[in-house]
């Protein structure tokens, strides 16, 4: 029989629905999860189980009452340790917000309230969603579940390794370069970077405001079209949210890909990617021609330079948004001094760990007088040139298909030089710098690991790569397949 | 290659405070991270203008009404020191 924990997202709704199963009981299944397997996985900063079994009664009762029913009530969800909470800790994994308690809920939240979802807990993740692994985490590192030696990847890898772990039926994650496709990648699961303004940004804690988006994790494309739904659509907290409708994203998943037009970028087969992962990844190409797909080479000539104008771009915006850490009116604030600046610098050097201060540190420097235009004007006309790549791209596909990540899940402590650690996102951050959609789902094993399938579509073209990989999916059995190492 | 003194100058304006073992270790990390941004360069942009934003938006605008705040109560809650619904700090302008 099927563990309650095992269910996806919409075969639970039906079950709930029908009254067959109650709230209460599959919150508890996964609270008995999380118990079970969490002290080896470590993915939560949080976990809200009194508020889950509360929010569990009261989806039970408007089950009940049969008012209100939205795809997501009852359903026992993850929530990244970077999207505000009204009340509750809400950390970024970073020393620095360790007793943050939000006075009010991310417009995210807000609606996933609306829908009546249960929060199991706060996932932990890369100190202020900065790294690949979730080593960074100021707290401790989440573990794959897949193999606890190894990283989930990150930034957003206590969110992956949730719902890989069936800790939660799905999650929410934010992406400034890959902090959602990467870590789905190597545990396994589906995870989507929306298109840059789809999902409203308020109250999600900054990175690089011109890129982060909040995105979801679950175990199949029809949960990530409900998880999607309940969250997109313009907000007038967030002028950078868009106006654009929303699609029904649950009807794109029509099963049929014949004729759609699938390019293959070229410069995505870059040296230094594992052969596992390309033999993958090249079989999952063939299965979606055998689908119908009418698949093709393209040309991507800028990305070569893509990590380069992430690593000058995301600082600069980080060296800015952080700028509020001041230990004045929240977070840590170092006071055993009387002096404003020692108090100002003591409480950033105490209260941030080094890759943030090497981030801040960089963007810095990139917006310091004699270096902006070398740098910062640079990389930002250098991403008019991977954006124009892609324009030009989705004049003749519907969507692009890669590797997610070079390589699959890697060892806990493996990866010691940061800058091997940035081309971790090699894949995923021109995506983030064009603003356009993106998604992992699961492509295969190398040696027992997971290989992430990537699908890149123009903006607002979430319904199609959704498509995609849903009928990628009927056809192969890698996203049901559980971990082995817990 | 970022000498020590660049490195405690961009600390400063990050009013980042910094041990020297730091001042060190963040002189050769940023060294090596630049050395690979080089690639920059090479990128021909003549007559490519800047993108500052991936939003496809201009000038969103929404009504101008007042809309109910929060309590200083509450936007204090997370204050590291007050006193009487203000935040304290050490004082600001240095006096003789």
């Amino acid at each position: 029989m099927t563990e309650l924990y095992e269910l996806t997202i919409h075969e639970a709704g039906t079950l709930l629905r029908q009254r067959k199963i109650s709230s209460v009981e599959l919150t508890q299944a996964h609270l008995d999860r999380i118990r079970a397997v969490d002290p080896k996985v470590k993915a939560f900063t949080l976990v809200t189980d009194e508020l889950a079994l509360q929010q569990a009664k009261e989806a039970d009762r408007r089950i009940a009452s049969g008012t209100q029913l939205a795809p997501l009530t009852g359903i026992p969800l993850a929530i990244k340790d970077v999207i505000c909470t009204k009340g509750i800790t809400t950390t970024c994994g970073s020393r620095m917000l360790e007793n943050f308690k939000p006075p009010f809920d991310a417009t995210t939240m807000k609606h996933l309230h609306a829908a009546g979802i249960v929060m199991v807990g706060k996932t932990n993740m890369d100190e202020f969603a900065m790294g690949s692994s979730t080593e960074h985490s100021a707290f401790f590192p989440t573990h794959n579940p897949w193999d606890l030696e190894r990283t989930p990847g990150g930034s957003s890898g206590g969110s992956a390794a949730t719902v890989a772990a069936g800790m939660a039926m799905g999650a929410y994650g934010s992406d400034t370069g890959g902090s959602i496709r990467q870590p789905g990648a190597l545990c396994n699961v589906l995870g989507l970077k929306p298109t840059y303004g789809r999902v409203s940004r308020y109250g999600l804690v900054a990175f690089g405001s011109s890129l982060d988006q909040i995105g979801p994790f679950a175990r199949d494309a029809h949960d990530i079209a409900l998880l999607l739904q309940a969250i997109a659509g313009p907000d007038a907290c967030d002028s950078t949210s868009s106006p654009q409708p929303v699609p029904d994203y649950s009807v794109a998943l029509t099963g049929s890909i014949k004729g759609m037009r699938i390019g293959v970028p070229e410069e995505y087969w870059v040296e230094g990617t594992q052969p596992g992962v390309v033999k993958a990844v090249r079989e999952d190409i063939e299965t979606l021609r055998t689908l119908g797909a009418q698949v093709s080479d393209v040309s991507l000539p800028s990305t070569k330079y893509g990590v380069a104008a992430y690593y000058i771009i995301a600082p600069a915006e980080a060296s800015a948004n952080l700028a509020r850490y001041d230990g004045v009116k929240y977070g840590y604030s170092y006071r055993d001094t009387d002096d404003m600046w020692e108090s100002m610098e003591k409480s950033r050097q105490y209260g941030f760990g080094q890759e943030v201060k090497r981030r801040i540190m960089l963007g810095t420097y990139a917006l310091s007088s004699g270096y902006y235009d070398a740098y910062y004007k640079q990389a930002e006309k250098v991403r008019s040139l991977i954006r124009q790549d892609f324009e030009k791209a989705f004049e003749r596909f519907d969507a692009l298909v890669s590797p997610t990540s070079p390589t699959v899940a890697f060892k806990i402590g493996e990866i010691s030089d940061p800058y091997q650690m940035y081309l971790s996102d090699v894949f995923t951050i021109p995506a983030n710098l064009a603003g356009i959609c993106g998604i992992s789902i699961p492509g295969g094993f190398s040696a027992g690991l997971p290989v992430g399938l990537q699908l890149l579509g123009n903006a607002f073209k979430e319904d199609v790569i959704l498509r995609i990989a849903h009928a990628f999916e009927k056809v192969t059995d890698y996203h049901k397949r559980w971990p082995t190492a817990i | 290659m970022i000498d020590r003194e660049t490195v405690r100058n961009v600390a400063k304006l990050a009013r980042l405070g910094m041990s020297e073992q730091d001042l060190d270790l963040f002189g050769s990390q940023l060294s090596v991270i630049l050395e690979n941004i080089q690639i920059l360069q090479e990128a021909d942009v003549s007559g490519v203008s800047p993108t500052a934003h991936a939003s496809r938006l201009t000038n969103i605008m929404r009504p101008d009404r007042s809309r109910p705040s929060y309590s200083p109560e509450a936007l204090l809650a997370n204050a590291p020191d007050q006193e009487d619904n203000f935040l304290k700090v050490n004082a600001v302008l240095e006096g003789e």
